[in-house]
């Protein structure tokens, strides 16, 4: 079973890994450091994982490594930082979106492909949009809350 | 850690026929991954090879041509979905679509691979049924259409040969005053696998009366099927409640229904029963409309 070396774009860095055919993006992804990628069922389940690749939210333990050579990979980390984080993290926080925490990086990613695609959504649009991420904490109205509060803002794009 | 496996990585359809045929039996063409990865890791599936086709271009469009509405195996739950052209032409695929599993899973799955997975509850399937969709399968050097109604065996197994790929799906434009919809009742709104499916399909005729009739069902049988005793309930008819009933009755014959982890076999035939009266008689309501309209 050969090893191959690929190149990643993950938040507009480009790394070169050495990946097994059988690595999922997910794996690649946290060995790269991306811990805000988490490894939740590893069926596609839950969204845990979920990444924007070219602009889609997917779930990152489905798609294997090999795959994602030459797509543009952003996680939540790569939507903002501490000093600047981006309006959504912004408003989960000021919402108190995010209990454990554990769903909130795949709930961001998404919420960030909801609005870029639709800024204006209606509650029932961001419950479909948010339907393949699971959160064990919140119930969800926070969530839900925090992506309106969001969407009321002016949009800055980052 | 997912099982060890070869993964090969084709920039071109032929390409790709000719790697599964030379891996045959052992290889298996892998596409939105959204079924087979969890497969793989559960080891319910243990290819020694992976043939990577998701991504291919000459699998990725969706386009008319001629009388045919034609897409590439390739082109996900979401494109469907997002395509005027399925809105006008495959309502029933599009319904289908959205209430496909979640929007991440939509974004990656794709059509081929549903119906290659061959699962009784593909979504999919129901849908294309009534539509009288035939898949194209390529090997290398040749390619056959089939319907899709002879495309499955048995759950998870279809006519499809190791050295073979799904790599297109077309149907006939439908007749105009075509109904066509699609229901699934599942345990939960996302994310869920179809307790029961049903997709109906009808065409009126100048005098108000049902043409044409199709009826799916779908997760009833060991492959989603068609009622074709109740179409030919409906053909010819206007859509009463005697029709209705009739036809139904025949549909909840047709179903040989099992009891698993989501619902009762009992259950299974009551779903079926409720699921098919209510979208006939949604078409009935459809039909006195276009009847007003005329």
């Amino acid at each position: 079973m050969g090893t191959k070396l690929i190149t990643l774009s993950v938040n507009g860095r480009r790394h070169e890994i050495v990946a097994p055919p059988n690595a999922t993006l997910l794996q690649a992804l946290r060995d790269l450091g991306c811990t805000d990628v988490k490894n939740g069922c590893g069926k596609g389940d839950c969204g845990a994982c979920a990444v924007l690749l070219n602009g889609r939210a997917v779930n990152s333990c489905l798609v294997l490594a090999w795959q994602a050579e030459g797509a543009e990979i952003v996680t939540n980390a790569g939507l903002g930082t501490l000093d600047q984080p981006h309006p959504l993290q912004t408003a989960f926080a000021d919402a108190g979106a995010a209990q454990c925490g554990y769903c909130t990086p795949g709930m961001i990613v998404s919420a960030k492909a909801l609005l870029d695609d639709n800024p204006t959504p209606s509650v029932q649009e961001i419950r479909e949009a948010i339907s393949g991420n699971l959160c064990r904490c919140t119930g969800y109205t926070k969530i839900v809350e925090a992506i309106q509060a969001c969407e009321a803002e002016p949009h800055k794009e980052r | 850690m997912l099982p060890s496996f070869e993964l090969l990585m084709p920039e071109t359809l032929p390409e790709a026929l000719e790697m599964l045929a030379g891996y045959a039996p052992d290889a298996m063409p892998l596409a939105g991954g959204t079924n087979l990865v969890p497969d793989l890791r559960g080891g319910k599936r243990r290819p020694g090879v992976l043939v990577n086709v998701h991504g291919l271009d000459a699998l990725q469009y969706i386009g008319r041509q001629d009388r045919y509405v034609v897409m590439g195996a390739g082109v996900s739950l979401a494109d469907v979905l997002e395509s005027e052209l399925i809105g006008a032409h495959g309502r029933v695929l599009q319904e289908a679509a959205r209430v496909f599993a979640n929007p991440l899973i939509r974004n990656r799955a794709t059509v081929g691979g549903n119906l290659g997975n061959a699962s009784p509850a593909a979504d999919t399937v129901p849908p294309l049924l009534v539509l009288d969709a035939e898949l194209k399968l390529a090997s290398a050097g040749e390619s056959r259409w089939v319907g899709l109604e002879d495309f499955f065996v048995d759950v998870c197994d279809t006519i499809c040969r190791h050295v073979e790929l799904i790599t297109a799906v077309r149907w006939l434009v439908p007749p105009p005053r075509t109904f066509s919809r699609f229901r699934k009742l599942t345990l939960r709104k996302s994310t869920a696998i179809s307790v029961v499916s049903v997709a109906v399909r009808v065409t009126l005729g100048e005098s108000g009366r049902c043409v044409d009739a199709a009826v799916a069902l779908g997760a009833v049988a060991p492959t989603p099927i068609r009622v074709h005793e109740a179409e030919e309930v409906l053909r010819g008819e206007a859509l009463t409640p005697e029709v209705i009933d009739r036809a139904t009755r025949f549909a909840c014959t047709a179903a040989s229904c099992i009891g698993d982890v989501r619902s009762s076999a009992a259950y299974r035939e009551r779903v079926t029963d409720v699921l098919t009266r209510r979208l006939l008689a949604e078409a009935q309501e459809w039909s006195e409309e276009q009847w007003e309209r005329s």
